[in-house]
């Protein structure tokens, strides 16, 4: 039926949000001036809990944005991709430095991301070469796109014939959660893909073949547990629509993007930071995806993660761009947090691999 | 401000009853944390059901609270709306049970 989408950029709506400077603003001064000033800053709450600065274990995961170009633009969207991202896609040039970079330092995982990476016009070609690199790739699919257009219509196979991990997002079983979060159409589509993929191997036994999915909340509350949350997609998934994937990520939603333009508008924004705050858990720090991935965006900058990608907070550490990638010092860095890596804490924590600690 | 019994904010310190009684109030709370673990029943179950309860006994704090927990179990509003529905069911149903004894009383007194 094909998705409608339902929103626009923060760009194309010339949002004050689209600067990053203003939602670190935000972030650290409230929306007005004064009121949420309050709020615990991160490292502080680190040192009340005894904990060191954020430093990396080491780089396992290189995840790569590739570019903003993506065929949805959903309401919660940390990275801003849509329709109209197509100036923002990483270069030939950028992808081959970081297939150096992959195959010199040995890096064992390659999570590739967007917008909705299989849009870029060399995806299919670097996916092969990691693959002949031997590294594990990771691909994060927003299923609809599988559907969108005959020329996606074989991904399922090209994703079969190299062993790709298929990382998918489906906020929810229902098609009024879902569709209220990513667009009308997009939950009748992401069924047809997940048949599609199933129908390849994708998420069934002995097949080797992952399919995982990701939960993230439809509003602004945090996920349950991860185990529960599977079980009941698990369930209703196979009940309704004879589909079956692997294991399901339960992911919070970050207050920043337009995420955090939904929050503000719909005065939520201080109800959703107390909740983060107060739900801090100290015993996800050693599991925190900034410790072993590196984030590299678009245009070849390297962040400590992709939400400090989306608001421009480069790593600390000389070698800020792939072109001059240096593991040794990136590995000595000090990791930048601020107020947003409360959602990486809360609770039973969250990553781009789902909850951290049970 | 118009002043209300019901303040939203009070939820937020429902902790604060252990202040005039800390053993009793700790002795609740680690069992209410218990009764909402995976047991038996899973949390998103429990969830239902304590949703279901809040509006038998119409709890607006208990609303707002079991919303939450219902959506964060993952719930969507089909099933959040059943669940009411049943504790409607139950209410509804146990007014028009009496009307046994009306129906019995009436015919009693009737030629």
């Amino acid at each position: 039926m094909g998705v409608k989408q339902r929103t626009k950029s923060l760009k194309a709506k010339k949002s004050q949000l689209s600067d990053t400077f203003y939602q670190l603003k935000v972030l650290k001064k409230g929306i007005e001036p004064g009121n949420s000033e309050g709020f615990t800053p991160f490292d502080q709450k680190l040192d009340e809990h005894n904990l060191q600065s954020l430093r990396p274990d080491g780089i396992e995961i290189f995840q790569l944005n590739i570019g903003k170009l993506c065929n949805q633009t959903c309401s919660h969207c940390h990275v801003d991709a849509g329709p109209d991202k197509g100036d923002e896609m990483m270069t030939r040039e950028d992808l081959e430095t970081c297939l150096e970079i992959i195959e010199k330092h040995k890096i064992p995982t390659v999570d590739i991301t967007g917008g909705a990476p299989e849009m870029h016009s060399e995806f299919r070609w670097f996916v092969s070469e990691c693959y002949k690199l031997g590294a594990e790739v990771m691909a994060r699919c927003n299923l609809t796109i599988i559907v969108a257009n005959k020329k996606y219509h074989d991904i399922p196979e090209f994703y079969r014939d190299h062993k790709v991990k298929v990382v998918s997002s489906l906020p929810h079983f229902s098609e009024k959660r879902t569709n209220s979060q990513r667009g009308d159409g997009v939950f009748e589509d992401s069924i047809k893909a997940l048949k599609m993929l199933n129908e390849v191997g994708y998420g069934k036994e002995d097949t080797g073949l992952t399919l995982d999915l990701v939960y993230n909340p439809t509003g602004a509350y945090l996920p349950g547990s991860q185990a529960t949350l599977e079980r009941e997609f698990k369930r209703k998934l196979k009940r309704k629509f004879d589909v079956v994937f692997n294991n399901l990520y339960a992911i919070t939603n970050q207050p920043i993007s337009r995420f955090l333009e939904y929050l503000i508008h719909t005065d939520q924004y201080e109800s959703y930071m107390e909740k983060l705050i107060n739900a801090f858990n100290p015993a996800t720090i050693e599991g925190l995806m900034c410790k072993y991935t590196l984030s590299v965006s678009w245009d070849g900058y390297i962040y400590d993660c992709d939400f400090n990608q989306m608001l421009d907070l480069k790593v600390d550490a000389p070698g800020q761009h792939i072109s001059e990638f240096a593991p040794k010092t990136l590995l000595e860095r000090k990791i930048i947090t601020g107020q947003h890596c409360y959602a990486c804490t809360a609770g039973a924590g969250s990553s781009c691999g789902g909850e951290i600690s049970e | 401000m118009k002043k209300q019994y019901f303040n939203p904010d009070d939820l937020k310190k429902f902790g604060d009853i252990t202040e005039h009684q800390k053993e009793l109030g700790e002795k609740f709370f680690e069992y209410y944390g218990s009764v909402f673990k995976d047991g038996a029943l899973t949390m998103r179950e429990k969830s239902l059901i304590a949703l279901a309860v809040a509006h038998t006994i119409q709890c607006p704090y208990c609303i707002d609270a079991f919303t939450t927990g219902s959506l964060e179990n993952g719930s969507d509003e089909e099933e959040m709306m059943e669940a009411v529905h049943v504790a409607a069911a139950i209410r509804g149903g146990a007014s028009l049970v009496y009307s046994v004894q009306m129906m019995e009383h009436a015919k009693k007194m009737s030629m």
